[in-house]
């Protein structure tokens, strides 16, 4: 056995705020040396990612399980923190690794000389979304939904401006009012069963006598209204839309998988704790979860078939898709069988988080003509009081050395298309793999296609049909419509736009293989003492040095 | 002492959540700090209450369970007041940007015509 060999673990949030940290130290005339130690530091996290989610879909890991863990600390498993990696956590790790990187090299091409540590903002919003996936303790969790709740308060503001004020001000509001809520949530778990760590929760649940466990299940459904809260739920949803059209491009692309981190909340604690393994609690908080999910799929349609401006219409894009998952982990857990239901909905939540990162990505770049964007970064260079010689040293290049190049315009058009394909479900992209999965696995072979299911499937398909209207209308007014002039793209701009749609193109590709994944990270979901064996097993350091030291004593 | 306390944090709660629905940014950012003491007080309270029992392991280790309370709620409180701290400071600031701005308190940044 081999514990040092799962080091690697903790490196998905070592090298963010490593490097988040490291660029605090320089101001910001050090532009070009932040860059890229940023870029280097979301290649090396992504890289790390890709490491884990082989060893994860490969029984990598000492002891050869599916499962690794970190001790942090080195405390036996009950007490201390615990990093846990399965399928699901290494999936939503490499996720942010690979939306990370394009939105950083778009985010080159000037959005970072728009105020103050922008990069390191950045840094600590991956490391908080690193640590909420990996973490395996409910107050850990808190602590690392903070650090990214704050790296995003800043991202949000980043720029400044009346707008992105006003609606920092509501989405701080709403978040500060939810930690609280997460926070009373975990007291109130703690005081019933004493104890924090998702593994033990899970094994206690079964054995938890009857005066408790109505105080778990408060506390479990204050937790989850903190979670739907910021995976957008209706009828808690209204501050999404202006907080993400507010949000600079770049950091409303990060904010598409924030929402995915609440959605990754709910499903690992449903399934840990209200899970099979969960005796009477089977189930709870599935009607909700369910019903739930369905109305903002209808009320995220409604908004895309209703926006006027681009970025509410990705924002309500959002919406739609965290509908879509709510409602298959709510159906899921009712019924029991679901694993093949969720595996659509994992893959269809890689491709759908990719594909609305990569519609707020192309929407800023989409309305520039309207000649706005110019007057607002000079006006917020200006406004952050920065060296005008510094800026000028490498200031925006002049007109003409923005590239007018048709061809990159066309690429552009093409990737608009690929984004609404994936975001529609049609063939023959990833979105209508993701949807034919869900829907196969609720009402195809083995599924069990009660009425909720075909309400699901009913929404859905119309969802699909309403996204494909809205997006192209706007897809027509901007590259068929407009008057000739093409609006001026960079390169940087377009390259990670068309990174992603080749992501997209990739996961289309090899979908057997990555559906493949998410059968058996489904699998394992529906399965929890898998998880919560491994982490009692979880071998400390210590005692392993014991049993070697033991060892050689041994004639 | 478990009714004072139970009044305490009810007070506390309720006071934090009108405060939060009014319309001036002063009354909601006031409304947090409220709600935030509220939860710490109930988050303390969830390691049960025992007068007159430290925290602390004496010396030897030997621990005797009557006279010694659950150290881990208040190391949660502590955690919990730093963010809140931070995370009040950082509303402040933003706060005080809207006003600027916007040159009036209400929380839309503009005022509602009767």
């Amino acid at each position: 056995m081999m514990p040092e060999a799962d080091h690697l673990i903790i490196a998905p949030i070592l090298i963010p705020f490593l490097a988040g940290a490291l660029m605090l130290l320089y101001d910001e005339r050090r532009r070009q040396m932040k860059l890229t130690v940023s870029i280097v530091a979301a290649a090396l996290m992504l890289l790390a990612g890709i490491e884990l989610l082989r060893r994860a879909n490969g029984a990598g890991f000492a002891g050869g399980s599916d499962v690794g863990y970190y001790l942090l600390g080195d405390w036996a498993v009950p007490w201390g923190i615990v990093l846990v990696l399965d399928r699901l956590s290494a999936l939503m790790v490499v996720l942010t690794g690979l939306l990370a990187l394009p939105v950083l090299i778009y985010a080159s091409a000037g959005w970072h000389r728009q105020g103050q540590h922008f990069l390191s903002l950045m840094m600590f919003l991956f490391m908080g979304l690193n640590g909420a996936f990996l973490t395996g303790d409910l107050f850990s969790l808190f602590v690392f939904f903070e650090v990214l709740l704050t790296a995003s308060y800043g991202l949000l503001l980043h720029g400044g401006g009346q707008f992105r004020v006003r609606a920092g001000l509501h989405y701080v509001a709403i978040n500060l009012a939810g930690s609280v809520l997460f926070l009373i949530g975990v007291a109130l778990i703690y005081g019933a069963t004493g104890t924090l760590s998702m593994a033990h929760l899970s094994e206690l649940m079964i054995t938890l006598d009857g005066s408790r466990r109505p105080l778990v299940h408060a506390g479990g459904a204050v937790i989850a209204l903190a979670f739907l809260v910021k995976a957008g739920i209706w009828p808690l949803s209204f501050w999404l839309p202006s907080a993400y059209m507010a949000a600079p491009a770049p950091v409303a692309a990060m904010f598409a998988i924030l929402t995915k981190v609440g959605i990754y909340i709910l499903m690992r604690l449903s399934f840990l704790i209200f899970g099979p393994t969960a005796g009477e609690s089977y189930g709870f908080g599935a009607w909700v979860l369910m019903a739930g999910g369905m109305a903002t799929m209808v009320y995220g349609m409604l908004g895309i078939l209703g926006s006027q401006a681009l970025g509410r219409m990705a924002a309500h894009v959002v919406l739609l898709s965290s509908g879509t998952l709510l409602a298959v982990t709510g159906i899921a857990l009712l019924q029991g069988d679901g694993a093949a239901m969720i595996s659509g909905a994992l893959y269809y939540l890689v491709s759908s988080t990719l594909g609305a990162g990569m519609l707020f990505l192309l929407f800023e770049p989409m309305s520039r003509d309207e000649g706005g964007i110019a007057a607002m970064l000079a006006l917020t260079a200006d406004a952050y009081g920065l060296d005008p010689a510094d800026t000028e040293e490498d200031a925006d290049p002049a007109p003409g050395q923005w590239l007018q190049i048709p061809g990159l315009m066309t690429a552009l058009a093409v990737a608009y298309s690929a984004a609404v394909l994936v975001l529609a479900g049609l063939p023959p992209l990833s979105g209508f793999i993701g949807k034919f999965m869900m829907l196969a696995g609720g009402i195809g072979e083995g599924g069990v296609a009660t009425t909720a299911v075909w309400v699901f499937a009913a929404l859905l398909l119309t969802a699909g049909f309403a996204t494909l209207i809205g997006l192209m209308r706007i897809g027509i007014q901007t590259f068929w419509a407009n008057d000739g002039d093409a609006p001026p793209i960079r390169m940087l701009e377009a390259a990670p736009v068309i990174a992603l749609t080749a992501m997209l193109v990739l996961i289309t590709v090899r979908a057997e293989d990555v559906l493949r994944y998410t059968n058996a990270t489904a699998r394992a979901l529906e399965a929890p003492t898998l998880y919560v064996d491994g982490v009692f097993a979880a071998p400390r350091v210590a005692d392993a040095e014991e049993n070697g030291a033991a060892g050689e004593d041994a004639p | 002492m478990e009714y004072v306390l139970a009044t305490a944090i009810g007070v506390l709660t309720a006071s934090g959540i009108w405060l939060l629905l009014r319309p001036r940014t002063f009354q909601v950012i006031i409304g947090l700090s409220l709600l935030s003491h509220a939860v710490n007080l109930f988050i303390f309270s969830m390691g049960r209450l025992a007068p007159g029992a430290p925290p602390i392991m004496p010396r030897g280790g030997f621990v005797d369970p009557a006279r010694y309370t659950d150290p881990l709620p208040q190391a949660l409180v502590l955690t919990a007041i730093v963010i809140s701290f931070a995370t009040t400071a950082l509303f402040l600031v933003i706060m005080i940007a809207s006003r600027g701005l916007t040159g009036t308190d209400h929380v839309d940044g503009q005022e509602h015509k009767e």
